[in-house]
């Protein structure tokens, strides 16, 4: 087993992602179905990047595949300096809960948990003391504007609150990547707005950020947008504000 | 750091099954009855044991009781109608038992009448027991005050006697017993002494019928005893006694002792004992006029008998919990796919397969050790309630506390296993698009 906690502040020299002719297939019956062919794709700290692409052209596998939920059939995957191509489902684990900070589109934060509780879920796994998590969770929850509602549930927060917790969430571990999956797809405008403000945010205090959306209006904050087309990269566009 | 995940975990698993709380009691309630269960029938199991161990030993472990029986009509007088019945124990066979068998060491012969006993206007049946003064050597019967009886008196064909407590209660209100007389078919006995029983519950009825003090009573008649010189038994109420059978008029009786005791020196030696008294016996004894009681085999059938009962106890108990297992591993089961999603969350955030395990696990954990608490706290009410209405003995050993609470923390494990592993093995993406 692997202390991922230690190696945190590993010397930034090079990409903190790189895929190599990264590859994923499903086995359907007879046929084989490849959802990602050749991926190359390198992501240095400190860039906030959106991924795009139409329905089926492999976005949430390589979501996935970003976020060590999965392991690809061929090729490598680097992530801080480590290829995680290789691990087994224990260290996969750790990587997950260490290096990658997680926003989904349906904000995933757990009914019976308030939220201080909530946040502290990815530090209780890292072995955080109870002491130690209680006081970051406030913190962070602090932080996205919720130092009025530490102890509420996610049913007694709107919508806009509940992805705030969940940004709180994936700061905990001081993750290597921030990934989010249409982060504002179950949001209203404004709320939207607010989300993406923080995320905003985050990149100026130097968060690397990967944003997972078919939403034009995110792409464009984004300075780099990678477009996916039937498993391929179809096009890499920078953008300059 | 263990201890400390392990507070969270608790926490954590408390908190999940008090957001569906009666789901989480109703499913409790099968561990609860099943380990309730098992401590009231083990107390009462115990109890019963008890009961009937201590009665036994009361007989004396060292004793081997030999009684005179009726013969069957048939061996006596082959058909015809006989008006004099001669059967039963003699005073030859105490003195064959005191001479041919080495082993012996104490002769008890006892002779037993029932008769009413009268003092000033009270009445009370009673039973006349003709024995010798070591008696009490022999018996679990006491004195209290006074004395029992004398060589003295046995030699002089005394006129006193020596009463049960029970007796005592009923015949003397507010007066001194020691020193009264009391009438007894038509002569006066003088109280020397009065005993009490080294009894200590009450005793069931179906055992009360082998008592040493009393043999053969009427079901349900607990007849108190009057202790008088053997001697002198046989001189003022002879041997003959008049049988009122049913149709055929009145049969005279000639029973020269209702019971020999004989005590050997050691446990050991009682079985052989028994053996040769079968020997010496049978030789004198053509009609079948006699039965021999030995406390010491009665001990070993009660335990065997203690055995089969914990057995299928113990099965009832195992059964009733297996259902309430099956009951828990289903609420588990539904309840991991309930929250596949968690699940799958947790997993994303950082939780290996292990620590899904452990904490499904220990929520199935949570459910039935406080189930097995509860139980434990209701299992040692309900033997209280059958002691108290029931007039039953129980007793709630420790041991059976840590089997019912031992058993409730293995089935958590046993059932709660499977859910936990099937919780674990969750492919995480697709978890996380579960609805």
């Amino acid at each position: 087993m692997i202390d991922f906690r230690q190696e945190l502040d590993f010397d930034a020299e090079g990409p903190i992602l790189a895929m190599e002719d990264l590859c994923k297939s499903y086995q359907l019956g007879a046929t084989e179905l490849r959802v990602l062919r050749e991926i190359n794709l390198a992501i240095n700290s400190g860039e906030y990047v959106a991924i795009m692409g139409p329905s089926g052209s492999g976005k949430s596998t390589l979501l996935n595949m970003i976020g060590c939920l999965d392991r690809p059939t061929s090729g490598d995957y680097r992530l801080g300096g480590q290829s995680v191509s290789v691990l087994d489902d224990d260290d996969l684990s750790m990587i997950r809960g260490a290096r990658i900070g997680f926003v989904f589109q349906s904000f995933n934060l757990i009914a019976q948990l308030n939220v201080v509780e909530n946040i502290e879920i990815p530090m209780y796994y890292q072995g955080y003391s109870e002491h130690e998590s209680a006081e970051r969770a406030e913190e962070l929850a602090t932080m996205v504007g919720l130092g009025e509602r530490l102890r509420h549930r996610p049913s007694e927060l709107s919508g806009g609150q509940q992805q705030r917790v969940a940004i709180a969430r994936a700061l905990a571990n001081d993750p290597l990547i921030i990934l989010a999956d249409e982060p504002t797809g179950n949001l209203d405008s404004s709320s939207g707005a607010e989300i993406l403000m923080i995320l905003d945010r985050l990149r100026e205090e130097g968060k690397t950020l990967i944003v997972v959306t078919h939403d034009e209006h995110i792409a464009t904050r984004a300075e780099r947008v990678i477009r996916l087309f039937d498993g391929r990269i179809d096009k890499e566009e920078f953008n300059t504000r | 750091m263990f201890i400390f995940r392990l507070k969270r975990t608790i926490k954590l698993g408390a908190k999940s099954l008090w957001m569906h709380r009666l789901r989480s009691t109703l499913t409790a309630l099968g561990i609860i009855f099943g380990v309730s269960s098992v401590i009231a029938m083990l107390a009462i199991g115990e109890g019963a044991s008890r009961d009937a161990q201590e009665k036994i030993a009361q007989l004396g472990s060292r004793n081997i009781i030999i009684r005179t029986i009726k013969p069957p009509e048939d061996q006596v007088a082959g058909g015809q109608q006989q008006t004099l019945m001669e059967y039963g124990l003699t005073y030859d066979d105490a003195e064959r038992f005191q001479n041919g068998i080495p082993d012996v060491q104490v002769i008890v012969p006892n002779r037993r009448i029932s008769q009413q006993a009268l003092y000033r206007n009270r009445r009370v049946s009673l039973e006349v027991v003709g024995t010798v003064p070591w008696f009490p050597n022999i018996s679990p019967t006491r004195i209290r005050f006074g004395r029992f009886l004398s060589t003295t008196d046995m030699h002089y064909k005394q006129g006193v006697c020596v009463l049960d407590e029970r007796v005592v209660k009923e015949l003397f209100a507010f007066d001194d017993p020691i020193g009264q007389a009391v009438k007894v078919g038509g002569d006066y006995y003088r109280v020397v002494g009065i005993t009490t029983e080294q009894s200590k519950t009450p005793t069931s009825p179906e055992l009360e019928t082998k008592d040493a003090t009393g043999a053969k009573k009427a079901a349900g008649a607990n007849v108190g005893a009057m202790y008088v010189p053997l001697t002198t038994v046989k001189d003022r109420f002879g041997e003959m006694s008049m049988q009122i059978s049913s149709g055929s008029g009145g049969t005279l009786e000639r029973v020269e002792l209702q019971e020999i005791i004989v005590q050997v020196q050691d446990v050991d030696m009682v079985m052989g004992t028994r053996q040769s008294v079968q020997t010496l016996l049978s030789r004198f004894h053509k009609k079948n006029d006699y039965e021999i009681v030995v406390p010491l085999e009665l001990m070993r059938q009660a335990k065997d008998f203690q055995r089969i009962f914990t057995i299928v106890l113990g099965s009832i108990a195992a059964i009733s919990l297996l259902v309430g297992g099956i009951g828990i591993m289903n609420i588990m089961m539904a309840t991991v796919s309930e929250r596949t999603r968690e699940i799958g969350i947790r997993r994303a955030l950082g939780a290996k397969k292990k620590d899904i395990v452990i904490q499904f696990l220990s929520e199935t954990l949570i459910l039935t050790l406080s189930g097995g608490l509860l139980g434990m706290a209701l299992g040692a009410l309900i033997p209280f309630f059958v002691t108290h209405f029931g007039q039953m003995r129980t007793v709630i050993t420790g041991s059976s506390l840590i089997l019912a609470f031992g058993i409730s923390g293995a089935v958590g494990i046993a059932f709660g296993l499977y859910p936990a592993y099937r919780a674990a093995n969750m492919d995480p993406i697709e978890s996380l698009r579960h609805e």
